[in-house]
């Protein structure tokens, strides 16, 4: 079964109220044609797991722009300001995480694991509200799993068959963030034929991925 | 003539001495990303990106749209430089292969703790990968002007502002004097060129004591 879909199956993908990741940093290696494809589908109320908001207008950007989501979690939101004003006007809800901790929680939602344990944020905000253990006389705390209903993931290259190769600092939270989803998605500047990528290039097995935009 | 160093330089070039040759260093946004230009001769850091990346370095020839600095900013890569995911990035961050982060500071505490990530009500523009940094590199350095932007002193006896770190902070650089924290609280180590106990006192909430090694830097 060929894995390829347009952007008008992506769309039809989306559904209102789901739990969406999307790789990226500062929009850098963001999968911004999938998320034109979101904005197309018409789809409310996605809660947003992200490295951070990116800008007004890349990345995940505009769908906070667009009113598309009703909680993000990200490390950082500071380079849009769309996101800290909606949170401040509470149209929209922040739960900010450190970007260690959302690898590790997105990881561990993906490799089947029941949490992470992480001294990250002993002793702040971070820590309310939260179990903590202490072994062999260090504090962690306990951090639980992150899983999404979709991942949308950007690629440098894919093969038909959905092995990915990344490029440069665009690989980012991509590769952990095609273990945690029900159904993952990739937007790729090179779609090749399978067998035209070394298996000892690639960064994430094609076993992951679902579907690749054509 | 000597011209004058604007107080970002002389923090920059403080913090550059207290690399050593092959730490791998991961710079914060903005003043510490000045101290590479005042590495002594024979001393050769690595510096990491937290977006995925060893081996930082200036843009070569061409900008590529993939490569970015933590900050978003274009930026380029050493020949002995590597990618990886976020994944690891932070397992190196976390996990103490980094040997030196410098961070600004809002304020900072004798109990070596750090806020530096918001300003409740005013800016909250999120921790990104600083609680971990400060968690996890062996040495944390914050540089930092001595007040704040309205005269405010920013190294405190205690933190106002939420924490990104508790009890993380090694040493502070600003332009007038070096901090060390150690488990007694704050020691005075240097003055900067042109600053002297009484002016440090005045500008710095926080007790400390003056190190019997007290060190008085001469113009250079």
């Amino acid at each position: 079964m060929s894995k390829l879909i347009t952007m008008k199956e992506a769309a039809e993908l989306f559904k209102d109220n789901m739990t969406v990741m999307s790789g990226g940093f500062m929009g850098v290696g963001a999968p911004e044609k999938l998320v034109t494809a979101i904005l197309d589908s018409n789809v409310q109320d996605i809660t947003l797991i992200s490295s951070d908001t990116a800008l007004e207008d890349t990345g995940v950007g505009p769908l906070i722009a667009n009113n598309r989501v009703k909680k993000v979690i990200a490390s950082h939101i500071g380079t849009n300001p769309m996101t800290g004003k909606k949170m401040i006007a509470g149209e929209l809800d922040v739960e900010l995480v450190p970007q260690g901790t959302l690898a590790e929680r997105v990881h561990a939602g993906g490799a089947g694991l029941g949490g992470v344990l992480t001294p990250t944020g002993v002793g702040t905000v971070v820590e309310e509200g939260k179990e903590t253990l202490e072994i062999d006389g260090a504090k962690y705390l306990i951090e639980k799993p992150l899983r999404a209903d979709i991942a949308i993931l950007k690629a440098y290259k894919a093969d038909k068959a959905g092995n990915l190769v990344f490029h440069q600092s665009a690989r980012n939270f991509n590769p952990v963030m095609a273990l945690a989803a029900d159904l993952v998605i990739v937007e790729v500047e090179e779609l090749v034929e399978i067998g035209d990528l070394d298996p000892d290039t690639v960064v994430t097995p094609g076993v992951l991925v679902d579907k690749v935009l054509a | 003539m000597t011209t004058l160093k604007t107080a970002k330089e002389v923090i920059a070039e403080r913090v550059a001495k207290e690399m050593s040759n092959g730490d791998l260093v991961n710079l914060g946004i903005g003043l510490p990303t000045m101290v590479p230009n005042y590495l002594p001769e024979g001393i050769d850091v690595i510096l990491q990106s937290e977006n995925g990346f060893v081996g930082l370095g200036p843009v070569k020839s061409e900008v590529s749209k993939d490569l970015v600095n933590a900050g978003g900013q274009p930026t380029g890569i050493n020949h002995s430089g590597a990618f990886f995911d976020s994944l690891l990035s932070f397992a190196l961050i976390r996990g103490g292969h980094v040997d030196v982060t410098v961070l600004g500071g809002l304020e900072v505490d004798r109990h070596g703790n750090l806020a530096n990530w918001i300003i409740p009500g005013k800016m909250v523009p999120g921790m990104g990968g600083a609680m971990d940094l400060v968690t996890g590199a062996k040495k944390v350095i914050v540089a930092m002007e001595h007040c704040s932007k309205k005269g405010a002193a920013k190294i405190l006896n205690e933190c106002n502002l939420p924490l990104t770190g508790k009890g993380v902070v090694d040493l502070i650089v600003t332009e007038l004097a070096v901090f060390r924290v150690t488990d007694d609280g704050f020691v005075l180590e240097e003055l900067q060129d042109g600053a002297n106990i009484e002016m440090v006192k005045e500008k710095t909430e926080a007790t400390f004591t003056i190190s019997s090694n007290l060190k008085i830097k001469q113009f250079s």
